[in-house]
């Protein structure tokens, strides 16, 4: 019996799905219609682009990678390819220190490899865009890049320097040292006019490399 | 009824029927394009665009596909089976059309046995669905046809037990007689005496008509397209075309019933009719993007348990008061 009743109160849930989408209908539409309408960025804001890195707040050209390779373990079709920057050379007072320390009979402190990526190369031609690198990032330095407007005409189009791609991208963001570089194009495939733009495709790492 | 049957009456019926067919072909498209343009606000997309004005020509050009593609039969189905189903769905839909009153002028045939017409004739779309899905030789096809028959079998009698419950109150089986015993304002309306009635008919009403969320002959998800994944051009056409023709027959029935038909508060006449009609059929829809297709056991669920029992007890509480 008891049932019976709560099987009726719940009758009220078809009625508050029908209110939900009443007002949907009653909201304007969301759709923009392309090629008559320029598509905001707020639009954009929600397309889910190849992957790209994102910078650190102080200095928007370096990214926030620390190199641990979680993305790359993380990547289900292997198309993040990164390495860790190269260890500096030891400083000729640095050498001293060590030789010093050596002779002290103490362990030479040697100079540790930065938490840097050297190359950061992603095969956009792989990618499912699963979003598995950016989960996996532990600082955050992974997102979706929203970019609608990506061609490509050859298959090495899609193979992006990321690291490139950041500075590049920086550069155009601050306006004092370059007015040229932003108007520069976001678009990886764009032609390589201003200097703080190389063009993409040629510098990319490729992946064999690693 | 008259037993001499004169060649005006004949050539009446004649003429009614053509006007149906016209009346359906119109409604098809302006539904389809209505059902297109509903899904798209509901999920705020702009729905057909392109084609015309605020794509209003999409439903034309859509039907203009259709009637122009070849007509193609699997190589092991039941090429008579095959091609009736079609037909046999299509055609008698109109013939139902013929005792609904439109207006006190307007009515095709007004034959005082109208609900048995309707209700009789009804039937047919179950055959024509069942032979579709057999005729076809595919396990999807089959599939859809028998939901189709389990479902339909089973919503035609708690319909019957809503209509009956009317057709009870009002002591006839005439369509213009029910409109008759019912008053313009909305609370004369047979409705608001009848109000689990009209419940139990809409729900019935839309298993009957095999829409969401009972469209589980044709669930995409599960069965392809069920009963017409084989038909392409005109013969999936025509069971598109008599799937909406059912639903205008189901919700003028429902408006003869229920909602007091051609009257209205003021001006009564044809307008007040469609106007109900057309609002049925808009909340259809909004059913259609609004609730998930329910499973076949909650379904047959829902009539056996539930709607069925109403039925009867409100049937027999009709007859308790008419008693009295």
């Amino acid at each position: 019996m008891a049932s019976i009743f709560r099987t009726i109160a719940d009758l009220w849930s078809l009625v508050v799905g029908l209110g939900i989408t009443g007002k949907e209908f009653c909201k304007p539409g969301v759709t923009v219609h392309y090629p008559r309408a320029e598509v905001t960025p707020e639009a954009a804001a929600s397309f889910r682009g190849p992957i790209e890195l994102i910078g650190l707040d102080k200095d928007p050209a370096k990214p926030k990678c620390i190199a641990c390779m979680l993305c790359v373990s993380a990547c289900p079709s292997n198309c993040i390819t990164v390495t860790r920057a190269p260890t500096p050379k030891p400083t000729p007072e640095e050498l001293k220190a060590m030789a010093e320390a050596e002779a002290r009979g103490e362990k030479p402190k040697k100079p540790a490899p930065p938490k840097a990526p050297g190359t950061w190369a992603y095969d956009f031609s792989l990618c499912s865009l699963c979003g598995s690198c950016v989960e996996a990032c532990p600082v955050d330095s992974i997102g979706f890049s929203h970019d609608i407007y990506m061609v490509g005409t050859k298959r090495e189009d899609f193979v992006f320097d990321q690291l490139a791609r950041l500075a590049r991208k920086a550069a155009a963001r601050k306006p004092e040292p370059k007015p040229a570089a932003k108007a520069a194009p976001e678009a990886a495939t764009a032609p390589a006019a201003p200097v703080a733009a190389p063009s993409e495709p040629g510098t990319a790492t490729p992946a064999s490399e690693a | 009824m008259n037993a001499t049957i004169s060649f005006d009456s004949v050539l009446h019926v004649v003429l009614a029927l053509v006007g149906v067919a016209v009346f359906v072909g119109l409604n098809g498209l302006l539904l389809v394009y209505a059902e297109r343009k509903v899904a798209g606000f509901i999920q705020r997309r702009p729905g057909p665009y392109e084609v015309g004005p605020q794509g209003i020509l999409q439903a034309v050009a859509d039907a203009l596909k259709l009637i122009g593609k070849q007509l193609v039969r699997p190589d092991r189905a039941d090429p008579l089976l095959f091609w009736m189903a079609p037909v046999l769905a299509f055609f008698p839909v109109l013939l139902l059309f013929l005792p609904i009153p439109f207006s006190p002028l307007l009515t095709g045939w007004d034959v005082n046995l109208g609900l048995l017409l309707i209700l009789a004739f009804a039937g047919f779309n179950v055959l024509a669905l069942l032979l579709a899905g057999w005729g076809s030789n595919n396990k999807y096809g089959l599939l859809g046809a028998a939901r189709a028959v389990a479902q339909s079998v089973a919503y035609e009698i708690p319909l019957l037990l809503a209509v009956l419950a009317i057709a009870f109150q009002e002591g006839t089986l005439s369509l213009s007689a029910i409109v008759g015993g019912q008053g313009g304002m909305p609370w004369q309306w047979n409705i608001a005496v009848q109000p689990l009635a009209f419940l139990i008919f809409f729900v019935s009403a839309l298993g009957e008509t095999n829409r969401a969320p009972f469209d589980l002959p044709e669930a995409e998800s599960e069965l392809t397209a069920g009963f017409h994944t084989e038909y392409s051009g005109m013969g999936f056409g025509m069971f598109f075309l008599a799937e909406y023709a059912n639903m205008i027959v189901a919700c003028s029935v429902c408006t003869v019933l229920f909602l007091g038909g051609w009257k209205g508060p003021f001006l009564d006449g044809a307008w007040w009719f469609l106007a109900k009609v057309y609002g049925l059929l808009l909340s259809m829809m909004w059913f259609r993007w609004t609730y998930p297709r329910v499973r076949f056991d909650q379904l047959l669920n829902l009539n056996w348990r539930w709607l069925l029992p109403l039925g009867v007890l409100n049937l027999l509480a009709t007859a308790f008061v008419m008693k009295l």
